[in-house]
């Protein structure tokens, strides 16, 4: 086999180990389009968020540091403590929590019953506040995420699959956090169908997502659902925030995965689980076969930018509600 | 007692159906058009002019192509930005392959351009409805990006990548180019503006507009009544493209003078001009001017208060900046979902009978 396939094949995995990356985004969009409706934009502020709090907590920074220089002519920066790991993120969970509360509380339960346009648009709003808010509270500087997962080419593989190839063949490069990442996806996706399974809160959430006003007449809380959605939402963004901060570092560039997500939800349908995360792994792979085989050697690169949308689109028009989507029905 | 009906009366069905059949109205039009061409003109400075009067011009325009789409067709796009994109690069091309050509014909003939571009990725929205839709126009956003940085054509293969706008003039003045003027081109886009409004206005009265709002309010219902699905929504997405192609050049040609298309037509800008509507108001001419006017005049506003008047550093600014600008979204959406145009139908109400009781 020549190297080039080889290549190839490697293309392919890291496409798969993207993919999850992206999987893990779109999730938090469905749960929430799911139980409320709502197409939430600021998922990726979310995720931005979370990270920023993480990173925060972690180094123990003064929140608001800058703003209150600002105003007293003060010098704070830092608390001069650092948290470990595990209570940082337990403290970052606590804030997406309290999040999810106030979301509820100011924002939507002031738009029960507008058109999904408005609510697509008051989300749109609170990422424009949440990404001024983050910064404001944290800095606006590029921050290093380090929670103790390794990062970098994982040798195992490298080694143990080098004899595949021929001499100039030195075994598949693999992200060690990716695959991290994949197991961490896996099991979050476990967790959440058992959770909304077997759960009462998750049979609730079910007939929430089901039917709104019949859930309602049974005598389930919408709002309590819809805090807890969010919050779950907010988990997910955490873990999300985690995954991708820790490889590209925590900036504002990190909220922009959101448009990644995208067309994973087109392809996947806004209402599957299981959708989000094999159109993950379609636009995954994808893109990035599509980059190696077609894009880099003939368009001049980049294409990663739009591949996905337009693969998105071309099926769509043939399946428009997506692979998993509920059917459509349209009444007069 | 102050906003009145009352009195007027029609003898024709010409008179009756007027644009502002109410005396007052059509007084407040030409009040605001008289402000607009002439006071503005004589007492702002370079600074305001540059700042905000120029931007709530073209975006203006930009508003009123995306009110069309979204407002009166219901079909949310998220790709407006893109549209600009090609409206101002189907301007640079016509500019410097046709040296002699007027320059108000480039801007027309590329909002043409615009048009069939919106056209194409117009289709798509005969089965894809709602949130794929608005996803899917993301596609046209991210390729037309892609397409103007990547090839060299569309550039003239300039060693930087940006498009610069050569010199042009109209009737003797330089309204492109580094010797532009600031009054003629506040004149040239307030005449494109008016224009424009007042062809969207008749049209979404009209037959046309009656179809888009049918197919807003319930395509299958009006399909069933004898709208054609096919036809409402292509010239709607053609018309509005055609807005939004005439914003993108004006920005291009007469606001910056030169253009990364990265930076100047990002999905930012798709966003800026969905607020412009929204807080303005959905399926209104009048509401997508306040919007536009409100969404370019705050963010100034709010700078000069910060950092002008209080001293503060820009990057705090600039992030309270963000926060303001999303919570206003937030409040006005909570206050009145139906935007600006709304609250000012609400008060012509109550001027109607203020100060007495009924």
């Amino acid at each position: 086999m020549p190297a080039e396939f080889y290549y190839g094949v490697e293309v392919f995995l890291n496409g798969l180990m993207a993919g999850v990356m992206y999987s893990l985004v779109a999730l938090g969009f469905v749960l929430i389009f799911k139980a409320s409706g709502i197409f939430n934009y600021a998922q990726g502020i979310m995720a931005l968020f979370a990270a920023l709090t993480l990173v925060g907590f972690q180094e123990g920074q003064i929140p608001f540091s800058h703003l209150i220089n600002a105003i007293f002519g003060t010098e704070l920066h830092h608390f001069g403590w650092h948290m470990p790991a595990f209570f940082a993120i337990l403290a970052a969970l606590v804030i997406m929590i309290i999040f999810a509360w106030l979301v509820e509380k100011l924002i939507l339960q002031h738009l029960v019953n507008q058109e999904p346009i408005i609510l697509f648009m008051a989300t749109i709003g609170l990422a424009y506040f949440m990404e001024g808010f983050g910064d404001l509270m944290w800095g606006s500087n590029v921050k290093k995420l380090d929670i103790g997962i390794p990062q970098g080419g994982n040798f195992w593989i490298e080694e143990s699959t080098a004899f595949l190839g021929g001499p100039d063949f030195y075994g598949f490069y693999l992200d060690t956090l990716d695959i991290y990442a994949t197991f961490i996806a896996a099991a979050l996706v476990i967790a959440l169908v058992i959770f909304s399974q077997y759960t009462k809160t998750g049979r609730a959430l079910r007939a929430v997502a089901d039917d709104h006003q019949a859930a309602l007449s049974v005598g389930i809380s919408l709002r309590a659902i819809w805090v807890i959605v969010w919050a779950i939402a907010g988990f997910v963004a955490l873990v999300a925030g985690i995954m991708w901060g820790a490889k590209s570092g925590v900036q504002f560039s990190l909220s922009l995965i959101a448009l990644k997500a995208l067309p994973v939800l087109m392809l996947g349908g806004f209402t599957s689980i299981p959708g989000a995360i094999i159109g993950g792994l379609i636009i995954g792979v994808g893109e990035k076969m599509f980059e190696f085989l077609i894009g880099a050697p003939l368009l001049g690169g980049a294409t990663e930018n739009w591949f996905a949308y337009m693969v998105a689109l071309v099926f769509l028009v043939f399946r428009p509600q997506g692979l998993f989507g509920e059917k459509i029905i349209e009444r007069v | 007692m102050f906003y009145r009906e009352a009195g007027e009366f029609k003898t024709s069905y010409r008179a009756d159906q007027q644009t502002f059949p109410i005396g007052l109205d059509k007084l407040g039009f030409y009040t605001s058009l008289l402000i607009a061409f002439v006071v503005i003109p004589l007492t702002m400075s370079e600074y305001w002019a540059q700042a905000v009067f120029l931007p709530f011009l073209i975006f203006g325009i930009a508003a009123i192509g995306l009110n069309i789409l979204t407002g009166y067709c219901g079909q949310v796009s998220l790709g407006s930005g893109g549209f600009m994109a090609v409206g101002a690069y189907a301007c640079y091309k016509l500019m410097t392959a046709f040296p002699d050509m007027n320059i108000l014909i480039c801007v027309l003939l590329s909002g043409g351009v615009t048009a069939f571009v919106g056209l194409i990725f117009g289709l798509p929205s005969l089965r894809i409805k709602g949130f794929y839709l608005a996803v899917a126009t993301l596609a046209a956003q991210f390729f037309l990006v892609w397409l103007f940085n990547k090839v060299g054509w569309f550039y003239n293969y300039s060693a930087s990548g940006q498009i610069t706008a050569p010199e042009r003039t109209l009737f003797g003045y330089v309204i492109t180019g580094a010797k532009a003027e600031t009054l003629p081109i506040y004149f040239v886009c307030l005449g494109l503006l008016v224009f424009l409004a007042v062809i969207a206005r008749n049209l979404t009265r009209g037959a046309m507009g009656r179809k888009w709002m049918a197919i807003r309010d319930m395509d299958i219902a009006a399909e069933i009544i004898g709208v054609n699905p096919l036809m409402a929504k292509l010239t709607a997405f053609a018309i509005s493209s055609f807005y939004v192609g005439i914003s993108g050049a004006l920005l291009f040609a007469l606001y910056l003078g030169a253009v990364e298309v990265g930076e100047a037509f990002s999905i930012q800008k798709s966003f800026l001009i969905l607020f412009m509507i929204i807080i303005g108001g959905l399926g209104s001419i009048f509401g997508s001017l306040v919007g536009a006017a409100f969404m370019i005049a705050m963010p100034v506003i709010l700078k000069n208060l910060l950092v002008t008047s209080l001293g503060w550093p820009g990057d705090i600014a600039a992030h309270l900046e963000f926060m303001i600008v999303g919570l206003m979204i937030i409040v006005f959406l909570i206050l009145e979902p139906h935007g600006l145009a709304m609250l000012w139908r609400i008060i012509k109400e109550k001027l109607r009978i203020w100060p007495f009781s009924h």
